[in-house]
């Protein structure tokens, strides 16, 4: 890819800010380090009373840590924003329309644009979904799309999430952070609101209740507890929604319906808003050996008693080695184009391009197709000659399990440190909602940033860190 | 509500209450053990607050003889001891964070920042023992915590079924230390009590009203000098002092009868408890003390374990 220089949302090549960062720029050049550095603090003080933790797995000390959270917004225009909606609508339509056909007749491996083993064979596709409808065909009801920047034009998507995609609530509380921390800046710049996805969730939830549920269908979000990394969104979660937050343990099956023990007495259960993995959902149909789920529970959703969100089996439409066919994907069920660009890719299954990949190590990237989280990837410019001789010996030990794409160059945003401000790399993660009355998506998202200077890993397993998103109206030409 | 919910308010108020109250006990045994032998300062003083503190069991499990240094350290930040300051701090927060959503924000961060600093304090006494003037300071932030988590949760919370059964968790914890700080002292100061009067037995009864913090309100009612049946009274029958055995049940019954009625139905808890209120209040002193006061109080203590376990039978288990 070159040495070319990074894209910067803010600054152009030539030094001159762009119009839509005109304000923050302004404002950055009125704050004194010392202001901005009281803003800092402040932000963290307001992030650790809320209790915003997320625990890192194998960190035994930090078992409640703070997603470091930078205080300068990232901002997209309207125009920007429109474009990117439209793709992402177009992209999880399809994703649910690939999960229907998938679980249904199979229309697009008949056509031979997917290859069916990789359906097959893959450990997410779940055969107690086959030939079982879910409500109005909607299997992704919550979809994570991770998207990055590389120029002006374009929006590359690196990954779909399609399970149970997490970070909303950080979305949420940065926004809620920053309209405390700088009200003036906020209201000078007319940020389009994102505080009524709770609303949005709640009304796409209540849309695929089963038939049976009534008019008033009972709505819970389930979490594994209190010891995973993400239950401070869970709960988040369930506060916004108003509803119940219930454990495993919480449900039972009895007489094919789901229920909640509650201090009256059992409660029937309509729609779960799970955060638990497929295997963990029933030890009768999935793992045997977890106590996190609720015996008997796929035998109700099957019978189509209670729906869940997102659905069984999701997970084999956002594996990485289906990731390469998305344009194709996108193209059959939908008609059309794709509005946003896959990063090229090289599918190690095809001997010609494991070549290549082999040949070209140190300016890949390497990802294992079911890894997530930025764990088990080699990022070739940064990894030492060892490294590369060992991540190659697991490659061609098992190359259908890896694909490679190009060290994008990301974009870079500003951010703020001790040390002053700089660049820093950043991605975007919009979610997007699908109910029986359409797709929506709330405008912003969750902007991730490496904090570490010319790191491209944004994952906040790895140190990566967030900011605020704001689309803002496209400023009027001066 | 969630029967979990339920299960989990109740416990982390007991657990905020009990962290107020080893608090108060280590508070004032260490008041009384820098007395002078004469005016009170008497060696099984740490014994009488482990046992106070139903910590006397795993202490000497651990440790065998007690020995002062020994004992504070079990009360406030031995592992070992599930009631010590930090355990009770830790399990209320694990409870408030299970059931988030059920608490306010207030309430929420007003644990969770106090749990913060108990974690600093925890980290810091790892490191190099904490000093006179530092346990002090823990323990007057340990008692501050608790008021502030009660506050705030009777400040903001809503009046339903969240609230109360944090309020039941709370009472029946407050009514089980009263019972047991008045029968450990009794008990304790019972033989040397033949010749009532004397200043080391002034120090003593003092300690158990401070405990209770309930030094002015005595006198405010008595308006004499300190007197053991004074203070048992004050401490069971009285109604208007917010820990008494009586008051306690009071709260009790309100709270039972105001989820009964939420819910459309009494129970077991609902008639238990009351049964224990009429007792309170039909009983005199001098009847207490005919009975003899430790076969009055552990009787009490028996009920109110019974009741604790009526409220889960009910509602908190399915």
């Amino acid at each position: 890819m070159g040495q070319k220089p990074f894209f910067d949302e803010m600054t152009t090549a030539g030094g001159d800010i762009r119009a839509v960062y005109r304000r923050i720029a302004q404002w950055l050049e009125q704050s004194p380090p010392e202001l901005l550095a009281s803003r800092r603090h402040q932000a963290e003080l307001m992030f650790r009373r809320i209790g915003i933790t997320f625990a890192v797995y194998g960190d035994q000390d930090a078992t409640e840590r703070l997603i470091p959270f930078d205080i300068i917004p990232r901002v997209l225009s309207r125009s920007e924003w429109t474009r990117l909606e439209k793709g992402l609508i177009q992209r999880v339509t399809a994703l649910n329309a690939f999960l229907a056909d998938l679980y249904g007749t199979g229309e697009i491996l008949k056509a031979g644009i997917v290859p069916s083993d990789i359906i097959y064979r893959n450990p997410a596709y779940r055969p107690e979904m086959a030939g079982r409808p879910v409500p109005h065909n909607i299997y992704v009801h919550i979809a994570g799309i991770d998207v990055v920047r590389v120029d002006e034009n374009d929006f590359y998507v690196l990954e779909d999430n399609a399970r149970t995609p997490s970070g909303v609530s950080y979305m949420l509380e940065n926004r809620e952070v920053m309209m405390r921390l700088v009200p003036d800046l906020f209201a000078a710049c007319r940020v389009a609101p994102v505080e009524n996805y709770p609303e949005h969730l709640r009304a796409c939830l209540r849309s695929v209740a089963p038939l049976s549920a009534g008019g008033d269908p009972t709505i819970v979000v389930l979490t594994p507890g209190q010891y995973n990394s993400a239950y401070y969104e869970h709960s988040f979660l369930a506060d916004k929604l108003g509803v119940e937050l219930v454990e495993g343990r919480d449900l039972l099956v009895r007489d094919g319906f789901v229920y909640m023990r509650t201090t009256q007495g059992r409660k029937r259960v309509d729609v779960i808003y799970r955060r638990l993995d497929d295997d963990f959902l029933d030890p009768l149909a999935f793992r045997p050996d977890s106590a996190l789920g609720v015996p008997g529970l796929m035998s109700v959703y099957q019978a189509g008693n209670v729906t869940l969100a997102n659905a069984v089996g999701t997970g084999v439409a956002d594996d990485k080695a289906v990731y390469t066919y998305m344009p194709e994907i996108i193209r059959f069920y939908t008609g059309e184009e794709p509005i946003l660009k896959n990063v090229p890719t090289w599918r190690c299954r095809e001997p010609e391009a494991l070549k290549y990949v082999l040949d070209h190590l140190p300016e890949l990237v390497v990802k294992e197709v079911n890894g997530s989280g930025g764990y088990g990837m080699l990022v070739g410019p940064h990894a030492s000659k060892d490294e590369i001789a060992t991540f190659a010996q697991k490659l061609k030990a098992d190359p259908a399990n890896f694909i490679a794409q190009p060290t994008l160059s990301l974009s870079t945003c500003p951010a703020s440190f001790a040390q002053g401000i700089g660049p820093r790399h950043v991605d975007l993660r919009p979610f997007v909602l699908s109910g029986a009355d359409g797709v929506r998506v709330v405008p912003g998202g969750l902007t991730r940033v490496a904090l570490k200077e010319g790191s491209l890993v944004v994952n906040s397993s790895q140190g990566g860190g967030t900011k605020d998103t704001w689309v803002i109206d496209d400023p009027q030409a001066v | 509500m969630l029967s979990r919910t339920a299960d989990n308010l109740f416990w982390f108020a007991r657990y905020m209450e009990r962290a107020d109250f080893i608090a108060r006990i280590a508070n004032t045994t260490r008041r009384l053990a820098s007395l002078p032998s004469g005016d009170g300062g008497a060696a099984n003083e740490w014994e009488a607050a482990l046992s106070a503190a139903g910590a006397l069991e795993p202490y000497e499990a651990v440790h065998g003889a007690v020995d002062p240094d020994k004992a504070v350290d079990f009360l406030l930040f031995d592992a070992r001891n599930p009631s010590s300051i930090v355990n009770c701090i830790e399990s209320g927060r694990v409870n408030a964070r299970a059931v988030r959503t059920a608490l306010t924000i207030e309430t929420w961060e007003t644990i969770n920042a106090g749990w913060q600093e108990m974690k600093k304090v925890q980290r810091q006494h790892a490191q190099k023992p904490l000093d006179t003037e530092e346990l002090v300071a823990f323990l007057d932030m340990a008692m501050k915590l608790a008021l502030d988590v009660d506050g705030s949760a009777y400040r903001t919370m809503l009046r339903n079924d969240a609230y109360w059964f944090s309020r039941l968790g709370l009472y029946v914890e407050r009514a089980d230390n009263t019972a047991r700080i008045l029968d450990v002292k009794y008990n304790i100061l019972l033989p040397e009590t033949e010749a009532v009067g004397g200043s080391l037995d002034y120090f003593q009864w003092n300690a158990i009203l401070r405990a209770v913090s309930a030094v002015t309100s005595y006198h405010w009612i008595y308006r004499e000098g300190v007197k053991p049946w004074l203070i048992a009274d004050l401490l069971i029958l009285r109604p208007e002092m917010p820990r008494s055995l009586i008051a306690c049940y009071g709260e009790i019954v309100r709270f039972l009868d105001a989820i009964a009625n939420a819910y459309g139905r009494q129970g077991a808890a609902q008639r238990r408890a009351r049964q224990t209120y009429t007792k309170l209040q039909n009983a005199t002193m001098k009847q207490v003390f005919t009975t003899g006061l430790h076969e009055f109080l552990t009787e009490f203590i028996e009920d109110n374990y019974e009741i604790g376990g009526a409220i889960a039978e009910q509602y908190l288990l399915d």
